[in-house]
């Protein structure tokens, strides 16, 4: 790992900044002249983590590339609240095609700019897609997917949020079980989203063999900035996938957005990591391990859960799968002996 | 380019969207104080310098400590550090160990001869201190910053007062202790060594004196009727110390029987087990109810001093003592059981506390003695104007910082008394408390414990028990600080806005709000480690 | 150069003469061997810096097409019928765009029934989709064509769709003249894009458009398509003096000076209408034909000026609209408005069905003597369809249609040979 928990820098690499740690080990969000490649003036919800993750990612990605990148993005919120003609919030170039095409259309960049690379016309300029977890689990997973296969320079970023948010949070593959959505309402004997369905598409993902797959929260800046620079490190298919709380579908308050996923991190619900090859090379762990109900609670999408009589069962069932993951994504500190 | 219409756009153009119309509450700085600086008697701004010595600028960090206080290496070593008491981050895991890098600050300071301010114009008045303690250097200190002449009267040989000649030098150099005052008397201090006041107004006039600052602490040992025998020897703690700064030292036998339980019991006994003896403390109470400070007592067991709990001297023979057993009442005090018991006993050093001589205060028209102590208002005024007090010799808790501090607040009154106005202090920002910090941005650390000298030494010699911090030490701990209520620069509100509404401003000029982007959602004030931001309505 | 070649092959020739620089397909017949042909070429080295690219799907190819033509690469793709579905709303989103991606549709039928043969229900599907559409009447024009389309896309930056009769000149061997790379460079200068992905200029490209704008983006397409008038002669113009042929145009009139009788036509058929024609005219009918080669942008002034001195047109057409009938007869129509010529719509080879010179013969006599109904499907087997439609009427699960009418067609055949 190149980012350091480092030694004691009174909150070490947990705060965006730190003046005391060497300019080079500071963050790119720290930095004065970041690029704000999402800038002002956005139509996102107050306390968007998916406006907030795709300016960390595309900065960093900015940065690695020292600005020689470009953009593609999927239909979704981030496109709808970033680009409504006349205004455009990128500072990058940046272009949005259709719902479901993001990893293809990046594949074309980067066939374009590596033949433009080739004939002497332009430098190395990378490409980066990114879509919501619509855009890239269910619609446009089939071009995903032939991306990942065929190993073209892109790197991939989804931001997820669990829902087809930008239509009025409808249920995606992404979804948790028992959250509820416009379409998987808290009605019937299963109320909200049904268990086992669903799929993890970082794993998915790890099963291409691709050189680099990643997952990472917002409420953990180093490590997502880390992550994308790893990623533009590499040639070929490169996917990150990040978790970001959307206030309005998930009901919380738009101040608990880093929260939120600082708490989906430490019950173990979403595991952070790093993969190679197809490999898991990295497991971020989890530093205050709590249960998952710290999650759930604060969100009015899991309100149902903790009616006058708590579902209890379906709270469990939660807590298999964050054990799960901390198993299987090895997300625990190993007790020093 | 030339772009088609609509469908392409120019970068960064969303700029012309408002989006600040959207709040309804809005993002504010604010500076609240943090509890160690509320807490601390000589008002120390401990975050404020903890600041500079976090980032390795220790000279900077003393200079900013030493506004309020001149002395820290002193501070170091004997202040009591309530401060780390109301440290919001025992919540976390331990209290930042603030004395320990003040104590490393004052040490560099003396090794590195860093100076003082030296004050910017002269006043032309003079103030007049009677008395070269901790409380009466503070004061003339403080006033010599603001420009004011002055000239210290101490009775005794040398400065430091009951630095000198009550705390041990097992616990105080005397290198430090001279250092420190010398410091002071370096910004152009007179010093009037062996200049016993005795009649204030009389000095005052000589002298031509525009002010004075009372500060000549208590000296006079308590002594309680204890039937002994002629041959029996009972002295007095003060004076036992006193005497171990002179040629002379107090001749107290192998048996020694220290009574009382404050910090000055176990001083006079450590001091007695250095010299050869076996100490025993009687104290009518437990040991929970002891005065001194839990780790001088332990350290004090530690080095094989004894203590006799819930037993008062009965009486005082010529080579034991008797001592009769006590049990406590409901309300926890202590009664006497009847059960009796003898001791063998060289001598008695009776450690009950001390009274103030107040004799230099006869006949000043308007001052106030009550329960033999000199009565101030809220200025350290005396009733007689122009006459401020402060230190042992007033009402208070007695110890060092307390009297800087008294030292530092009397010199600004004296100042506005003698421009004919009165000091105002400037209001207190509330104080930033454990629940406004966002604790899961702090690196999780554990206090660094200060080495200890062996115990073999502790038992033999007049060495400094406990060392200092090295470097690197002292920044870890300098490190520690959570920085309540005051912005540290984290970035943390310029990196978590989702609209990109919070300016920075650069190193060491903080940040500010771009309220035409702000949304209000509040995330910079959730995510704020230290609870530097507020969120408060719009007024529309 | 003179060479004896498959259609596909002369057009994937004429696409690597274009310089390619992205080409990304997705296999159907009858595309496959054009992009075969590309695909060991780019492999072999011939076509130098150029990427070609396997993709998962069609709407992938378009979409990587998308990717790379905003990036400033010239790109180029190959698809038909089912494919040509399948990547719609990329089709769509290309053209919002003004992405000059040049794109060959080897026509064919639409499914279902599932069929693999000729017929233009394909490209016809996306006649509002924003591309512009030439179709070629031979190899050799699919070839010129394909060179033209480049140009033009870029000049106008819109997509161009090259439409060729799938097996019928795809698969077709013909002797073609093949230009040398010279003469291409010398008429298709390199790609110059009116808007780029470009990290020093970089802008946003495929905004959200709303109500006070979208009309007006929708406009400006519209005439981006008019101006593609003038400027799809001209560039046939300029073909022809760098290339010493007639390639290309909006429209093509044969025998047209003094026809009373006009049949208009799109693509391969054109060859057998002209045949007929020449017959007829043999025997002194007054019959003309008008090809089409824009059916996007629709040229409705060259199609009226063609058609002033005719007294009836008759529309031969491979796509069929359910539901009201021809789709080019429709457009014609618009171009004739006003003028008094009776119009007549033929249906023929759907899905690959051949259109027999006799056939055509017969209905041509019919309508020089004004008896043709106003929609014929040419050579429908009335009986087979009678009898699918009697079974309908008796009998509510009456099994699948294709299935049925495949039995008729067994059993019809084998009471003919008995
Ligand atoms: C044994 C012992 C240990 C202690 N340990 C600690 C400790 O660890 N930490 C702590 O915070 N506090 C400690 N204290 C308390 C602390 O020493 C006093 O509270 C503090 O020194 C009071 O300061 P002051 O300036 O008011 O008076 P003092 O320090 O007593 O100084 C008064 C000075 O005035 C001089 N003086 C008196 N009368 C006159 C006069 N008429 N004219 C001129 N000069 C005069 C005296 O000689 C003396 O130098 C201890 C006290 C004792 C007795
Ligand atoms: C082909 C197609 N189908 C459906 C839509 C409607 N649509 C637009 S955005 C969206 C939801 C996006 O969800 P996601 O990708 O998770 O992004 P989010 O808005 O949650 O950030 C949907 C369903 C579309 N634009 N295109
Ligand atoms: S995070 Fe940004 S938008 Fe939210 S309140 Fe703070 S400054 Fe305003
Ligand atoms: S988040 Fe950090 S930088 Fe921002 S106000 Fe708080 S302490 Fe200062
Ligand atoms: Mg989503």
């Amino acid at each position: 790992m190149s980012f350091q928990p480092v030694k004691f820098y009174q909150t070490g690499t947990f705060t965006v900044g730190n003046r005391l740690l060497a300019p080079d080990q500071r963050s790119v969000q720290a930095n004065m002249e970041r690029t704000n490649s999402l800038n002002s003036g956005h139509r996102a919800c107050q306390g968007c983590g998916e406006a907030l993750g795709a300016r960390y990612a595309i900065d960093a990605a900015m940065h690695a590339t020292d600005k020689q990148m470009v953009a593609v993005n999927a239909t979704g919120c981030l496109e709808v609240f970033s680009t409504p003609y006349p205004e455009t919030s990128w500072q990058v170039p940046w272009i949005h095609s259709l719902f479901g095409n993001a990893a293809a259309v990046a594949t074309g960049v980067s066939a374009a700019l590596k033949v433009k690379r080739q004939k002497g016309v332009s430098g190395d300029v990378r490409v980066v897609a990114q879509g919501g977890d619509g855009g890239t689990t269910d619609i446009g997973f089939g071009c995903l997917s032939g991306m990942f296969e065929r190993n073209d320079d892109v790197l991939y970023i989804c931001y997820d949020n669990g829902g087809y948010m930008n239509t009025g949070i409808q249920r995606s593959s992404a979804t948790p079980p028992a959250a509820r959505t416009a379409t998987t309402m808290p009605v019937g004997p299963e109320p909200g989203n049904p268990f086992g369905q669903g799929k993890f598409v970082p794993a998915i993902a790890m099963a291409h063999e691709i050189p680099y797959v990643a997952t990472a929260t917002v409420a953990d800046l180093r490590d997502l900035e880390y992550k994308v620079r790893k990623a533009m490190t590499f040639r070929g298919a490169r996917y990150i996938h990040i978790l970001v709380p959307c206030p309005l579908g998930w009901g919380t308050a738009s101040d608990e957005t880093l929260r939120m996923s600082r708490l989906a991190k430490e019950t173990g619900l979403f595991p952070v990591f790093e993969a190679e090859r197809g490999e898991l090379t990295h497991s971020t762990k989890i530093r205050r391990l709590l249960p998952v109900e710290e999650y759930l609670r604060p969100q009015k999408r899991f309100a149902h859960l903790f009616g006058k009589t708590p579902a209890v069962d379906t709270i469990a069932r939660l807590q298999a799968i964050a054990d799960k993951n901390i198993r299987k994504y090895d997300l625990l500190e190993k007790e020093a002996n | 380019m030339n772009k088609p219409f609509a469908i392409t756009l120019d970068p960064g153009s969303s700029l012309a969207n408002r989006t600040g119309t959207w709040r309804t509450e809005r993002p504010v700085y604010v500076n609240r104080l943090p509890p160690c600086n509320n807490q601390c008697p000589a008002g120390e701004d401990i975050q404020g310098w903890l600041f500079h010595a976090e980032s390795g600028n220790y000279e900077k960090a003393w200079q900013h400590l030493t506004k309020d206080n001149p002395f820290p290496a002193i501070m170091g070593r004997v202040c009591y550090h309530t401060c780390e008491g109301a440290c919001n981050r025992a919540n976390l895991d331990s209290a930042v160990g603030i004395n320990s890098v003040e104590r490393f600050l004052g040490d560099e300071a003396i090794k590195r001869k860093w100076k003082l301010v030296q004050p910017a114009a002269e006043s032309g008045k003079h103030v007049l201190i009677v008395g070269g303690g901790p409380s009466g250097m503070s004061a003339a200190y403080h006033l010599r910053r603001l420009g004011h002449r002055v000239t210290v009267y101490e009775a005794g040989p040398m400065l430091g007062g009951m630095m000198r000649f009550g705390i041990p030098k097992y616990r105080l150099p005397r290198e430090v202790l001279d250092a420190e005052m010398q410091r002071v008397v370096e910004m152009g201090v007179e010093v009037k060594l062996n200049a016993k006041v005795d009649n204030i107004q009389e000095t005052m006039k000589a002298g031509n004196f525009d002010a004075a600052f009372l500060a000549v602490g208590a000296h006079i040992g308590k002594r309680t009727n204890i039937p002994a025998g002629a041959v029996s020897k009972i002295v007095d703690a003060v004076s036992v110390l006193r005497s171990m700064e002179g040629e002379e030292k107090p001749m107290l036998g192998r048996r020694v029987v220290v009574y009382g339980g404050g910090n000055t019991a176990i001083d006079v006994a450590r001091t007695a087990k250095r010299m050869g003896a076996e100490p025993i403390i009687v104290y009518r109470r437990t040991r929970d109810k002891m005065p001194a400070h839990d780790f001088e007592v332990e350290e004090a067991m530690q080095e094989g001093v004894m203590i006799k709990w819930l037993s008062t001297i009965k009486k005082a023979g010529d080579a034991s003592i008797t001592v009769e057993k006590m049990e406590l009442d409901a309300n926890g005090f202590p009664q006497p059981t009847g059960e009796i018991e003898t001791l063998e006993a060289d001598s008695v050093v009776l450690a009950l506390g001390q009274d103030v001589d107040l004799g230099l205060l006869e006949g000043v028209p308007g001052l106030e003695v009550t329960d033999g102590v000199v009565k101030v208002d809220a200025n350290m005024m005396t009733g007689h104007a122009g006459i401020f007090a402060g230190g042992d010799m007033v009402p208070t808790e007695r110890n060092i910082t307390v009297g800087v501090g008294h030292g530092k607040k009397a010199a600004k009154n004296i100042d506005a008394w003698l421009r004919g106005i009165t000091y105002v202090a400037p209001p207190k920002p509330p104080v930033a408390t454990f629940e406004r910090l966002n604790t899961w941005y702090y690196s999780d650390a554990p206090k660094t414990v200060r080495p200890m000298l062996d115990i073999i030494r502790r038992q033999s010699t007049f060495e400094e028990v406990q060392g200092g911090l090295d470097e690197t030490n002292a920044l870890f701990e300098a490190r520690r600080c959570l920085s309540c209520g005051n912005c540290f620069e984290c970035d943390n509100c310029y990196g978590v806005c989702p609209d990109n509404a919070v300016i920075k401003l650069g190193p060491g000029k903080g940040f500010q709000f771009n309220y035409d982007y702000c949304k209000g959602c509040g995330l910079c004030v959730s995510e704020c480690p230290c609870g530097a931001i507020n969120m408060v309505p719009e007024n529309n | 150069m003179l060479k004896q070649i498959e259609g596909s092959h002369a057009v994937a020739e004429a696409v690597a003469l274009c310089r390619p620089e992205v080409i990304c397909a997705y296999p159907i017949s009858p595309q496959t061997h054009i992009v075969e042909g590309i695909g060991e070429m780019v492999k072999a080295g011939e076509v130098q810096n150029c990427e070609f690219i396997n993709v998962e799907s069609e709407f992938a190819a378009m979409s990587v097409a998308i990717g790379s033509s905003a990036a400033g690469a010239r790109t180029y793709t190959a698809t038909a019928s089912q494919g040509l579905l399948f990547m719609v709303e990329a089709v769509y989103n290309a053209s919002g765009l003004g992405l000059p991606i040049v794109m060959t549709v080897a026509n064919r039928a639409i499914g279902a029934p599932i069929n693999i043969w000729n017929d233009h229900s394909d490209s016809i599907s996306q006649r509002d989709s924003g591309w512009l559409q030439l179709f070629a009447e031979t190899n050799q024009e699919a070839l010129d064509l394909h060179i033209q389309a480049f140009k033009l896309a870029e000049e106008l930056s819109l997509p161009v769709m090259v439409c060729m009769d799938g097996f019928i000149l795809t698969h077709a061997y013909e002797r073609v003249d093949i230009p040398t790379q010279e003469q291409v460079d010398a008429f298709l200068p390199p790609y110059e894009p009116r808007q780029v992905l470009d990290p020093a200029d970089p802008v946003s490209i495929g905004a959200m458009v709303g109500p006070e704008a979208f009309a007006e983006v929708r406009y400006l397409e519209h005439e981006k398509q008019l101006r593609a008038l003038g400027l799809i002669p001209k560039i046939a113009e300029e073909f022809k003096a760098g290339f010493g042929r007639d390639s290309g145009g909006l429209v093509r009139g044969y025998c047209l000076e003094d026809a009373e009788t006009v049949v208009i036509a799109m693509g391969s058929v054109l060859g057998t209408i002209k045949d007929t024609v020449d017959e007829m005219r043999e025997q002194g009918v007054k019959i003309g034909v008008l090809g089409i080669i824009s059916f996007r942008p629709f040229p409705l002034e060259a199609v009226r000026e063609a058609l002033k001195g005719a007294k009836r047109i008759v529309v031969v057409e491979k796509a069929f609209s359910v539901g009201i009938g021809g789709v080019v007869a429709t457009d014609v129509r618009t171009a004739m408005d006003g003028l008094s010529v009776k119009d007549y719509t033929v249906i023929a080879g759907l899905g690959g069905r051949p259109i027999l010179k006799k056939s055509l013969r017969a209905i041509f006599d019919k309508a020089l003597g004004d008896e043709l109904p106003p929609l014929t499907f040419l050579d429908l087997d009335w009986n087979i369809v009678n009898k699918q439609l009697e079974r309908e009427r008796q009998k509510r699960r009456s099994g699948p249609v294709a299935e049925n009418i495949l039995r008729d067609v067994g059993s019809s055949h084998v009471a003919q040979h008995s």
